[in-house]
């Protein structure tokens, strides 16, 4: 149970990051430890007490594997995490060419 | 950089690649597989560009060629399911399963992580020289 | 018959990957294919509803390399995925062809048709899949590309708008993710059908309503319900016309509103608990919005605004879980798609000609572009529910849909929000297209062939729309009335095809 708590923990610092941050590159960060949080939290479902890792080997009679969908899936998301990361770090560095800062409250072209 | 790092650089940078191209191989039989791969073949020129700069890396894979191996990767693994149509259906796996635990075995899988490989790997690359090219004009402008 | 489903999501992957590596190198090879490409999709999913409405149980299931479900991914068409994805088909369609002269001002056109043929693949895939992991990963797929396209302009105002769009697209897919996760852990399986089944024996009195409120926050922000409407008036002014058009017009509905009403009606079951916070929201954004567009100069920021307001009427449709709101609801849906993709072309048209949106700016158009005065005409009196076209009978459908279940308060919301409505949508006709044209504007010409044809298509579907009442069309309607209200039976009948 404490390890979910510690996953809400770190869900709860990324969400800090995003929301009260005012540098884009920390609101990043924070996007990047919520969603490291959240593939934790889905691995830690599939796990089981004493199990071992689902990987089939010659000559072994395996039981008692973790579940192994959540770790395909957590892959996946991974994969996903990485093009949203790439993708809003490189509007970061153009928006850094059109306004000289990187300061949220500075960013102000858009109103109404 | 310094002599230390380039040297080491070119001593270690062919292993990484290798070693980034049997994990796509060996995909269906241990842990790995095509993206694990992908992204130790693109660490391995990103090790190149940090050790000997932009350039070098660029002579390896131009950015044109690294968008244009992206789309045939994305192509091939489509092309890998398409294949199962052959078999009456989608993803079908119709090709020869072979023994468990061989290099050849497992089907159209070894195919398909080839394909991600190729797209993640030219992929992930092609991401770092364009953040690259994007940090270097801005420098300029 | 069954073997088509696959090819809603292969044709768009195919041709984004084919456009992007053959672009650079032939001319006019992306225009050719984009356009060829929605053709095909749209003529199989014509072909597929007027199939699915002549077999019996009105569905099908497609199982991915033959793997039965649960075990495999299954991908399901019925009544409500197609007609989801004949809207989806349409529209993409006319704003492909639109965008073939529109993206001429902009460079790197083979990249915009990349990406746009992405989105309709996330899109396309969200609406046949049949697994709940599936769906999130169409999800970010689309999501990933509708950024991109905001940025696409990359002036200033554009990349603000898709860096606030990003993060909080992101953050709504985290809560979504979350979601899944426990749902996983909860039932053991991903399928939608068989997390129905197992949902409908094992009980829990905790799990649900949290699971519930964390797919609420994520759905309804991509759906920009009011609370979570923030980064819409941004992200939709701010990209090029034609992908407004394709945002405003499907995407949030086919990311919110879509994913909203098959993970509320089909897998988790839609209490009353839930119907009354969908109408509670409909209603606040149908309100807040509708005030928000009335102070409003800039068009395509106004035309944003309204998106919010009726997306809100279709969710209070849908919210009121009787037959006659949902068929309000969905059909709201399906002229909304087409009307406000039509104002967001129409807008297109005007910054193409004049390099301005601001109404200030803007007077006496309807002399120099009269295609762009009557179509936009057409569309303005549709959304603002004038009788005769399709605008007014979805929104007489929702009105007397909440009269009938006694919901009398949420009816004089609806009609309030109508009559503002049409308010801000005559300061449009009157500052735009009405008045003494200006000396500056007196050479202009109206705008080439393509932008022309789709946007007289779009106004032909806005006048003709209400025939979708009438019987031979009323069955498509139907279908997917009947497959919302099939509610959790959902997992039989899935399973019941899976078996023939």
């Amino acid at each position: 149970m404490s390890l979910y708590l510690l996953c809400l923990l770190l869900f709860c610092v990324g969400f800090y990051g995003i929301l009260r941050k005012r540098n884009l590159v920390k609101m990043i960060i924070g996007l990047g430890i919520m969603e490291y949080s959240m593939n934790l939290f889905f691995v830690l479902l599939g796990y089981r007490m004493q199990g071992r890792s689902p990987i089939e080997a010659m000559d072994q009679n395996v039981l008692n594997m973790v579940d192994p969908l959540p770790q395909a899936l957590v892959l996946t998301s991974i994969i996903i995490g990485l093009g949203v990361t790439a993708l809003v770090i490189s509007i970061a560095i153009r928006i850094y060419d059109k306004y000289g800062t990187f300061d949220i409250t500075k960013i102000n072209k858009l109103r109404g | 950089m310094s002599l230390i790092v380039k040297t080491i650089t070119r001593l270690t940078v062919g292993l990484i690649l290798l070693f980034g191209i049997y994990i796509i191989l060996h995909g269906h039989l241990s842990p790995g597989g095509g993206f694990a791969g992908g992204v130790i073949v693109a660490l391995s020129f990103v090790h190149l560009m940090l050790a000997f700069g932009k350039d070098t890396a660029v002579a390896k894979i131009s950015s044109n060629l690294a968008s244009n191996l992206e789309s045939i990767g994305a192509l091939m693994f489509l092309g890998v399911a398409l294949l199962g149509f052959l078999g009456g259906s989608f993803f079908l796996n119709i090709l020869g399963k072979g023994q468990s635990f061989k290099l050849f075995s497992a089907g159209s899988i070894p195919l398909s992580n080839i394909a991600i490989g190729i797209k993640v790997g030219v992929g992930l690359f092609a991401i770092f020289l364009a953040l690259v090219i994007l940090e270097k004009s801005k420098k300029e402008g | 018959m069954v073997n088509i489903i696959p090819f809603f999501v292969i044709i768009p992957l195919g041709t984004a990957f084919l456009i992007s590596l053959l672009g650079k190198y032939v001319r006019h090879f992306a225009g050719i294919a984009i356009s060829l490409s929605s053709a095909v999709v749209l003529a199989l999913s014509i072909s597929c509803a007027v199939y699915l409405s002549s077999t019996a149980d009105k569905i099908l299931v497609y199982k991915i390399g033959g793997w039965v479900p649960p075990f495999g991914i299954s991908l399901v068409l019925d009544g409500l995925s197609i007609f989801m994805l004949v809207m989806v088909s349409l529209v993409s369609f006319f704003v492909a062809v639109y965008s073939l002269s529109y993206m001429e001002r902009y460079t790197d056109k083979p990249k915009f048709f990349t990406l746009f043929s992405l989105m309709v693949c996330g899109m396309n895939g969200i609406i046949i899949t049949g697994d709940l992991f599936n769906l999130f990963v169409f999800l970010e797929i689309a999501s990933i590309a509708s950024y991109a396209l905001v940025a696409f302009g990359t002036e200033a105002e554009e990349l603000e708008a898709s860096f606030k769009y990003a993060i909080m697209g992101s953050v709504a897919s985290c809560f979504i993710f979350i979601g899944i996760a426990f749902l996983y852990g909860f039932t053991s399986t991903l399928n939608m059908a068989d997390i129905a089944r197992v949902l409908s024996v094992k009980h829990s009195s905790y799990v649900l309503p949290f699971v519930g409120t964390l797919f609420l926050m994520g759905f309804g922000l991509k759906a920009a319900l009011v609370p979570f409407h923030a980064w819409l008036a941004d992200a939709h002014p701010s990209a090029p016309a034609s992908i407004s058009a394709m945002l405003s017009g499907i995407l949030i509905k086919t990311l919110g509103v879509y994913a909203l009403i098959r993970v509320f009606f089909s897998i988790i079951g839609s209490t009353q608990a839930y119907l009354s916070v969908l109408m509670f929201l409909g209603t606040a954004s149908l309100l807040v919005a509708v005030i928000l567009a009335l102070s409003q100069w800039d068009l395509k920021r106004l035309l944003a605004y309204h998106s919010i307001s009726q997306i809100g009427y279709v969710v209070l449709g849908i919210g009121l879980g009787t037959p006659l709101g949902i068929l309000g609801g969905l059909f709201h849906l399906f002229n909304h798609s087409i009307f406000k993709s039509l104002l967001f072309l129409n807008s297109g048209a005007i910054d193409y000609c004049l390099g301005t949106r601001d109404l200030k700016e803007t007077s006496g158009l309807a002399k120099i572009m009269p295609v762009t005065a009557k179509t936009n005409l057409i569309a303005s009196m549709s959304i603002a529910g004038i009788p005769p076209f399709n605008g007014f009978f979805s929104k007489l459908i929702i009105i007397f849909a909440c009269i009938q279940s006694g919901h009398l308060g949420y009816g004089l919301c609806a009609v309030i929000g109508s009559i503002l409505t049409l308010a801000s949508f005559m300061k449009v006709q009157k500052y735009a297209f009405l008045g003494r044209l200006k000396d500056k504007f007196k050479n202009i010409k109206e705008v080439p062939a393509a932008m022309r044809l789709s946007m007289l298509a779009l106004a032909f579907i806005c006048v003709f729309g209400g025939i979708m009442l009438l019987m031979p069309f009323r069955v498509f309607l139907d279908d997917a009335v009947q497959a919302v209200l099939r509610g959790t039976h959902y997992s039989s009948v899935v399973f019941e095809a899976v078996g023939k």
